[in-house]
C-alpha cells in the first residue's frame, strides 16, 4: 500500500513538474529559450543534454507541419504509406539536426526583442543571439503558428532573413529531383543521416 | 564616360539576355514567375556541383585555416579590419544607394566614408557611429539591377569567387568597368598610392572576414546538411532576393504557397 502511494506522489509531483508554456508567443520564445540555456549551461553529459533539447523541440515545435511543407511539390503525389514513413523519419531526422545543432552552444544568450502579428494564423518574434568572442550578434526570427492560440507552435527559424524550412524544402526536393523524382531517395538519405 | 557607356550597354545587353532568357516554349515569363515564387533556376547543376566540390576543396586547404588564424588575433585588430573592410565597400555603395533612389541612405553613407576614412584612420575606427551615423545596409550593381526589376536568371558557381547568379555577376562586371572607385584606383588607373596587390588583398582580407565570422555556423550546416551543395544555393539565393527587396527590421515572411497547402491538408 505504501508502495502504491509513492508512486502516486511520483506520478503527481512528474505532472505537476512538466512545465506549461505561455500562450503568448513571446512568452513561449522566451521560455523556451531559458529552458535550452539551462540545459546547455549545465554539467549533464552531452545524452542527457540531448534527450531535455529533444523533449522541449516535440512540445514546441510543429514538426509535423514542417516536415510536410518540406515535401514541397512532392506533398500532393506520395501516397499515404509512404508519408506516414515520411513523418517517422523526418521526426527522427529533424530531432537529431536540431539537438546536434545546439548541443555545441555552452550558453547562448537570446533575448527576445519584439514580436509582429502578421496575421491570425502567424506571428514573428524577434530575437537576437548576442555576439561572442568568434562572432558578431545574430537576428533570429521565430514563424509561430497561433492558429490554436492555446497552443503557439514553432514552424520556421529565420536567422538572419534566411528561412530554415525554406532552405531544408529546397534541400529535400533536390534530393529527390537528382533522383528521378523517387521518394525512396530521400528515405534513403534520411536513414542514412539518423544512424550516422 | 566610355566606362559609362559600356555599363549602360551591358545593362541594355541583359535585358535583351533575360528577355531571351525569359521566353520559354509557350512563351511564357519563365525565369521572373520562378524569381518571384522562389523557385530555383540552376541551369547547369551538374558542371555547378563539380566547381562547388572544387571550391570546397579550396575551403578546406586555404580558407578556412586562413579564417581560423584570423579568428586568433586580438578582438580590436579584427574589428579594426572588420571596419576598415566595411568603409571601403561604401565606394559601391554609395553609387548603387543613389541608383535605387536611396538619397538619404546616400548621404549618410557618403559622411559615414568621410569621417571614417579621415578621424577613423581609414576606416579602421568606426567614427561615424559614435557621432549617430549607424551602419546602412550594403549595396551593390546586382541589388540595383534586381530593384530595376531584371530577373536574377541562371544560378551558377564561380571557381573561387562561389555562388551567383547571370544577374548579379553582371553586376560585378560593372565594378570593373568603372563602378568601384577603389577598383579603378588600385587596379585600373596607375596612381602612386595604391596598386593591384592593395585590391586583391582586400579582396582576400574580406572572404576570410566572413569566412572567420560563419565558421562555425558553416560548420553546423555541413554536419546537419543532406544536400551541401542546394542547402548553399538556397542560402545565397534566399538571402539576395531578402537584399534586393530591402528587408530588414522586422523580418517579413515571404508568400509561400506551401505553408497555405500544408494548413489545408
Amino acid at each position: 500500500m505504501s508502495s502504491l502511494r509513492i508512486i502516486f506522489i511520483v506520478l503527481i509531483s512528474l505532472i505537476m513538474s512538466k512545465p506549461t508554456y505561455a500562450k503568448n508567443p513571446s512568452d513561449l520564445i522566451k521560455e523556451i529559450v531559458d529552458q535550452a540555456s539551462m540545459i546547455l549551461s549545465s554539467d549533464d553529459p552531452v545524452e542527457s543534454k540531448i534527450i531535455k533539447l529533444n523533449d522541449i523541440a516535440e512540445r514546441s515545435v510543429d514538426i509535423n507541419g514542417i516536415g510536410m511543407y518540406t515535401l514541397g511539390k512532392y506533398r500532393k503525389s506520395i501516397s499515404e504509406e509512404d508519408k506516414s514513413k515520411y513523418q517517422k523519419l523526418f521526426k527522427s531526422y529533424f530531432l537529431k539536426s536540431f539537438s546536434s545543432r545546439l548541443v555545441d552552444y555552452t550558453d547562448p544568450k537570446i533575448n527576445v526583442v519584439s514580436e509582429k502579428k502578421v496575421s491570425d494564423k502567424y506571428t514573428i518574434v524577434n530575437s537576437i543571439l548576442e555576439a561572442n568572442k568568434g562572432r558578431p550578434e545574430v537576428k533570429i526570427d521565430w514563424r509561430i503558428y497561433t492558429k490554436n492560440p492555446e497552443k503557439p507552435l514553432i514552424r520556421d527559424l529565420m536567422v538572419e532573413g534566411l528561412s530554415l524550412a525554406r532552405t531544408q524544402k529546397e534541400e529535400f526536393n533536390s534530393v529527390i529531383q537528382n533522383n528521378n523524382g523517387d521518394i525512396n531517395s530521400l528515405f534513403k538519405v534520411l536513414e542514412e543521416f539518423i544512424i550516422k | 564616360m566610355k566606362k559609362y557607356l559600356n555599363i549602360i550597354t551591358l545593362i541594355f545587353v541583359s535585358n535583351m539576355l533575360f528577355s531571351i532568357a525569359n521566353a520559354g516554349s509557350d512563351g511564357s515569363l519563365e525565369i521572373e514567375t520562378k524569381s518571384s515564387s522562389g523557385e530555383i533556376n540552376d541551369c547547369f547543376e551538374k558542371v555547378n556541383r563539380g566547381i562547388f566540390a572544387f571550391n570546397q576543396g579550396l575551403d578546406k586547404v586555404i580558407f578556412k585555416p586562413l579564417a581560423t588564424g584570423y579568428r586568433k588575433l586580438p578582438q580590436p585588430v579584427r574589428s579594426g579590419a572588420s571596419n576598415a573592410l566595411g568603409n571601403l565597400g561604401n565606394v559601391v555603395t554609395i553609387p548603387n544607394n543613389i541608383l535605387q533612389g536611396q538619397i538619404k541612405d546616400a548621404g549618410v553613407n557618403t559622411l559615414r566614408f568621410v569621417i571614417n576614412t579621415t578621424l577613423g584612420i581609414g576606416g579602421l575606427f568606426d567614427v561615424a557611429s559614435y557621432y549617430g551615423l549607424e551602419k546602412r545596409e550594403k549595396e551593390d550593381y546586382g541589388q540595383t539591377l534586381g530593384t530595376w526589376g531584371v530577373g536574377e536568371g541562371c544560378y551558377f558557381v564561380l571557381p573561387v569567387l562561389g555562388p551567383t547568379t547571370v544577374r548579379d555577376s553582371l553586376g560585378s562586371v560593372a565594378n570593373i568597368m568603372g563602378g568601384d572607385a577603389w577598383y579603378n584606383v588600385t587596379m585600373a588607373n596607375d596612381t602612386q598610392y595604391f596598386n593591384d596587390a592593395d585590391y586583391y588583398l582586400s579582396r582576400v582580407m574580406s572572404g576570410v572576414d566572413f569566412r572567420a565570422k560563419n565558421l562555425e555556423s558553416f560548420d553546423s550546416l555541413e554536419r546537419t546538411s543532406l544536400d551541401l551543395y542546394s542547402s548553399v544555393r538556397s542560402l545565397y539565393l534566399q538571402d539576395r532576393r531578402k537584399k534586393i527587396q530591402n528587408l530588414d527590421g522586422i523580418t517579413e515572411t515571404l508568400s509561400d504557397d506551401d505553408w497555405e497547402e500544408v494548413d489545408a491538408q
